[in-house]
């Protein structure tokens, strides 16, 4: 039971991340107290990396581009994939880094004003690095549905407003 | 035209819960914690195995009892969960819903006359059923001091000659009661002294909270004289398929499938076809909500305690049942009253029977923004409420100084 507490409340604050500590530790059954501490301890360690807020910026008018680049690098031996990534996760307009098994080796999802100012930074940034063979840009068109949760308005209750 | 219909009919109440569905459905901007149905759809992979089914036109009737997978299937999740064996062959219906198999299983059993025992409060269509299959009902009215559940002696003192079957339903809608073992050996006893059936509606089975579900018929000497309904709706989120089933002795079995078989022929194919998929892989599932719920239990419950409204914490379903007698309205004023003023619908107790009276049916499938929101709205009613009568209070007071000061004079 006390292992899980820390894994249950990474699931509720994974959903839902404005919950207060009270309001956590009421619907877990535990005392704020402990919530409070297991919370500190899990962000100390790195656990929880951070609180984001997910917006769907379309629908506020914002014209900003995302795409997805996949990067071919030169083959690394020891620890080679990660000083590369440790070199491109310092660009500010590099959002997302994953190291990928397959047909290319890094997929970066960059965020950038427009088309020309993402193509410049593939271009200057990402494609002049060393180790780098080749780039393929994809940029994204619409967003339905991020982290689990979809950017629809949601489904209205379709429930009855009273039954048995 | 009245006139021509059957007194029968013409003398059953209609639900109460219909008639305040009626007013809360005009009313716009209501928050609603009134419903008696999961807020989660069907789980995804459940409602392609239903689409599967109509793409590859499995459109026709089934057997009476039901798909034969789907009773076998039905049969293996049972011994898993509850640890109960039955034969896919012929101690199992597929029924529509668990509202049909209450139905048939009363319509079976009843001879013109014969008493039946039922809890309440408890669902609507146990009174309706009995009347209409010329039972005779006996309600018996359940304590909140007892965590509304039925002790052996309360059952022993409403038990005559003419008792025929007892009518359970834990988890209990709309207390969210339930039965633990103790308290089911302790009714066991009187039921086999007096030779009594027993119908277990077990619909909410999966929903029990830090304690697992223990059903009736598992207990020593019970299984053949149980009746034991159960269904997709609650435990699997799925209401609008309408599939339930029922486990019975094959003697029984064997009469309250002809009823089936001549008024219902059988349950939908396409929804038969999704339970199975429910049946094999659905556990993870109906985990996933019953620890959802959990913490919405817990985080109402402490709501309703913060806000000093008497409610015991119950360990089952969806649902408390607060005591609002403190108001000294009726249930439906109450109801109707926080509706009007602060746009919240609940449910009033005495719709799920007379001795509901004094309490209101409040369900937590709902999202904890919505009960946040719903419970700032509940907190300004009553404080309102309280305020009010705090001040009837002072008046009475004063009027009555005024009066004793005049006789002093």
């Amino acid at each position: 039971m006390e292992n899980g507490l820390s894994e249950q409340i990474l699931k509720v604050l994974e959903n839902n991340s404005r919950l207060t500590d009270q309001e956590i530790a009421i619907m877990l059954g535990v005392s704020e107290e402990k919530v409070h501490m297991e919370i500190a301890d899990l962000e100390s360690t790195h656990i929880i990396c951070g609180y984001h807020t997910l917006i769907d910026w379309d629908k506020v008018g914002y014209e900003d581009v995302t795409a997805f680049v996949e990067l071919r690098v030169t083959p690394q031996g020891g620890d080679g994939y990660q000083k590369l990534a440790e070199k491109i996760k310092e660009f500010s307009q590099v959002v997302t880094l994953y190291l990928m098994s397959g047909a290319y080796d890094f997929l970066v999802m960059v965020r950038g004003k427009n088309l020309k100012e993402i193509s410049l930074f593939v271009s200057g940034k990402l494609a002049s690095i060393e180790e780098v063979q080749s780039t393929t840009t994809h940029f994204t068109l619409t967003k339905y549905k991020e982290l689990g949760v979809d950017f629809d308005m949601g489904r209205p209750d379709e429930r009855m407003v009273v039954t048995p | 035209m009245k006139e021509l219909l059957s007194q029968k009919v013409l003398q059953l109440k209609p639900s109460g819960i219909r008639k305040f569905f009626d007013v809360a459905n005009e009313i716009p901007g209501v928050i609603s914690l009134g419903v008696g149905e999961p807020d989660f759809a069907t789980p995804y992979h459940i409602r392609e195995a239903g689409i599967r089914a109509m793409q590859s036109g499995k459109t026709f009737y089934t057997a009476n009892s039901g798909l034969c997978n789907l009773r076998e299937e039905i049969c293996n999740y049972t011994e898993r969960r509850i640890g109960l064996t039955y034969n896919p062959n012929n101690e199992i219906l597929v029924t529509v819903g668990g509202s049909e198999a209450i139905d048939i299983a009363l319509r079976t059993m009843i001879n013109p006359g014969d008493e039946i025992l039922y809890i309440e409060p408890s669902f609507v269509s146990y009174l309706p059923c009995i009347v209409m299959a010329d039972g005779i009902p006996v309600p018996i009215e359940l304590k909140a001091e007892n965590q509304f559940r039925l002790t052996g002696k309360q059952l022993e003192d409403v038990i005559t000659q003419h008792s025929k079957v007892l009518i359970l339903s834990y988890p209990n809608n709309p207390t969210g009661a339930i039965m633990e073992k103790s308290d089911l050996m302790e009714l066991a006893e009187v039921i086999k002294k007096h030779n009594l059936l027993v119908i277990s509606d077990e619909i909410y089975s999966e929903l029990t909270y830090g304690r697992e579900h223990v059903s009736i018929a598992s207990l020593p000497g019970m299984k053949d004289r149980t009746i034991l309904i159960n269904g997709f709706s609650k435990n699997f989120a799925m209401t609008g398929w309408r599939l339930g089933y029922v486990f019975a002795h094959k003697e029984i079995m064997e009469q309250m499938t002809k009823v089936h078989q001549y008024v219902i022929m059988c349950a939908p194919t396409v929804s038969q076809y999704a339970a199975i998929e429910a049946m094999k892989n659905g556990e993870q599932d109906a985990a996933y909500m019953r620890e959802s719920y959990n913490q919405r239990r817990r985080y109402l419950y402490h709501e309703l305690n913060r806000l000093g409204l008497p409610c015991f914490e119950p360990e089952g379903a969806f649902y408390m049942f607060p005591d609002i007698r403190e108001f000294g309205m009726s249930s439906e004023e109450f109801a109707m009253d926080l509706l009007d003023q602060e746009k919240v619908a609940v449910v009033p107790g005495n719709a799920f029977g007379e001795s509901g009276e004094g309490f209101i049916r409040i369900s937590y499938a709902y999202s904890i923004d919505e009960l946040k929101e719903a419970f700032m709205r509940i907190e300004r009613y009553l404080r309102k409420k309280r305020e009010a009568g705090n001040d009837i209070k002072r008046n009475r007071l004063l009027a009555y100084t005024t009066k004793t000061n005049i006789t002093k004079i």
